[in-house]
């Protein structure tokens, strides 16, 4: 997936999935999403809703609140331990999807 | 004359489907699908082609409803979320709790009961569903209160006579109606009690209603199951009177009524909310014939004894056969059936995971 600003610069992230999400990113495990420079984990899941719906309501919910058993590894870093939704992506930065182990 | 039936079997963590008939007693049971998710709705609309609808909730990726059109054997989730909470509402879906095919003369409405505490209605078999925001903005939605379960309408009842008239039951709140196609909504609990409330045991609103039946043959009879408490409105929900006294207990989950004689109703009795369990651990469904004036135990093919189990709100059924079958699931992962209105039972699946909602109907 690629996404065309009209202005200002970009940033190009990497967005890996764990396998159980890949149906709903088109079969595949990872996309490159292309963000205005500053853009923000709140701004690539904006940009999910809008080219990738179904992907993006399992990840947070329709007021916007992340899901909690999911964890989104900006850098190798939980976001919750950064910014939350306001943690800006780098150009060339990463951001893993991690389902949390638990359950019985 | 022996019918096929198509059993569905949500449970806690995903959904089996069973296949019998009336005449062999023999099901096959397959899944699970869906596994890991929790199948708290389900429903078989056969007002045209047969659809199955699921409410379903992964733990990690949150609510969602699908639909099947072949019978349960591939499901479908649409590119956008089917029920949503508007922005402006702030709220978001946490589950489905009841999905309701509307009557005959409605083709295409479907609503579905959700927690938190809101009706939705879809008019094209469940695609897309819109908030009923004369209920969201009902004064008294402030004062509902999650019960152990969560704050759900769990209860969605379209009148087959009328298609403005609906009844919807959430547990706290009570029973609410509109007799103007959801614009308004008044409380409807008149009799009921809320006997965990300190000061008033007979509030306006607040009760923590667990089940609300009715059938088409007679829309303005309804059966309720509350938290403690059992009680039928012959007024149309006016006004309720306890039934409650031939059964063992008045705790429960489920409350259903047999689709062609209103006077047949259904009840699995747990002892108190105290102590969630069938009287002295053993499996019986209680069958009224005279509309909840008297109540008989029947056990024939149940567990005797050590049945520290119970049955959910959504996991008692009828089928849509003449005469209906009966089935039951538990939360110890038990689906029974009876073709005899309740006289004997059958086993028709077991160690499954905890069922939450079951659903039959004739193929």
């Amino acid at each position: 997936m690629s996404v065309d600003p009209h202005e200002g610069n970009r940033a190009r992230v990497t967005l890996r999935l764990p396998r159980m999400l890949h149906a709903n990113a088109g079969g595949v495990g990872s996309l490159r999403v292309t963000l205005t420079d500053g853009g923000t984990l709140g701004s690539l899941l904006n940009e999910l809703a809008r080219t990738r719906p179904a992907l993006e309501r399992k990840l947070r919910d329709e007021a916007g609140t992340l899901r909690r058993h999911v964890n989104f590894y900006v850098d190798g870093e939980e976001c919750r331990a950064l910014r939350g939704i306001d943690t800006v992506l780098r150009d060339g930065g990463e951001v893993r999807v991690v389902p949390s182990v638990a359950g019985g | 004359m022996s019918v096929s039936i198509l059993l569905v079997i949500g449970t806690r963590k995903g959904l089996w489907l069973a296949r019998g008939n009336t005449g062999s007693g023999e099901w096959e049971v397959t899944g699970p699908q869906l596994p890991t998710t929790e199948v708290s709705a389900v429903a078989v609309d056969k007002r045209s082609s047969p659809r199955v609808l699921i409410g379903a909730e992964s733990p990690h990726f949150g609510p969602s409803l699908l639909t099947s059109d072949d019978l349960g054997s591939t499901w479908r989730e649409p590119e956008r979320a089917p029920v949503a909470f508007p922005g402006d509402t702030g709220a978001a879906l946490r589950r489905v709790w009841q999905i309701a095919p509307a009557s005959e003369s409605e083709p295409g409405v479907v609503y579905a009961g959700t927690e938190p505490s809101a009706l939705f209605r879809s008019e094209d078999w469940g695609e897309n569903y819109e908030l009923v925001r004369g209920l969201w903005h009902h004064p008294h939605r402030e004062h509902w209160f999650p019960g152990g379960g969560g704050q759900a309408v769990h209860t969605v009842l379209p009148d087959p006579r009328d298609n403005g008239r609906v009844v919807v039951g959430m547990s706290t709140g009570g029973v609410y109606r509109t007799e103007d196609g959801g614009a308004s909504w008044r409380p409807a609990n008149t009799g009921i009690s809320a006997q965990f409330m300190p000061d008033d045991e007979y509030p306006e609103f607040g009760q923590c209603v667990h089940k609300v039946a009715r059938n088409a043959v007679a829309p303005d009879r309804f059966y309720l199951q509350n938290h403690h408490g059992v009680y039928r409105s012959d007024d149309g929900t006016d006004t309720w009177e306890s039934i409650a006294d031939g059964l063992p207990c008045d705790f429960g989950f489920p409350i259903a009524v047999d689709p062609a004689d209103p006077d047949v109703v259904y009840s699995f009795p747990l002892v108190a909310a105290e102590n969630r369990f069938p009287p002295d651990g053993r499996c019986r469904v209680y069958r009224s014939e005279d509309a909840g004036r008297t109540w008989n135990g029947s056990a024939r093919g149940l567990p005797a004894e050590g049945f520290w189990s119970a049955v959910m709100r959504d996991a008692l059924c009828l089928d849509d056969a003449d005469p209906a079958g009966v089935y039951f699931g538990s939360r110890s992962g038990e689906v029974y059936a009876s073709f005899d209105r309740g006289e004997s039972w059958s086993r028709v699946a077991a160690h499954l995971p905890d069922v939450l909602s079951l659903r039959a109907a004739v193929l």
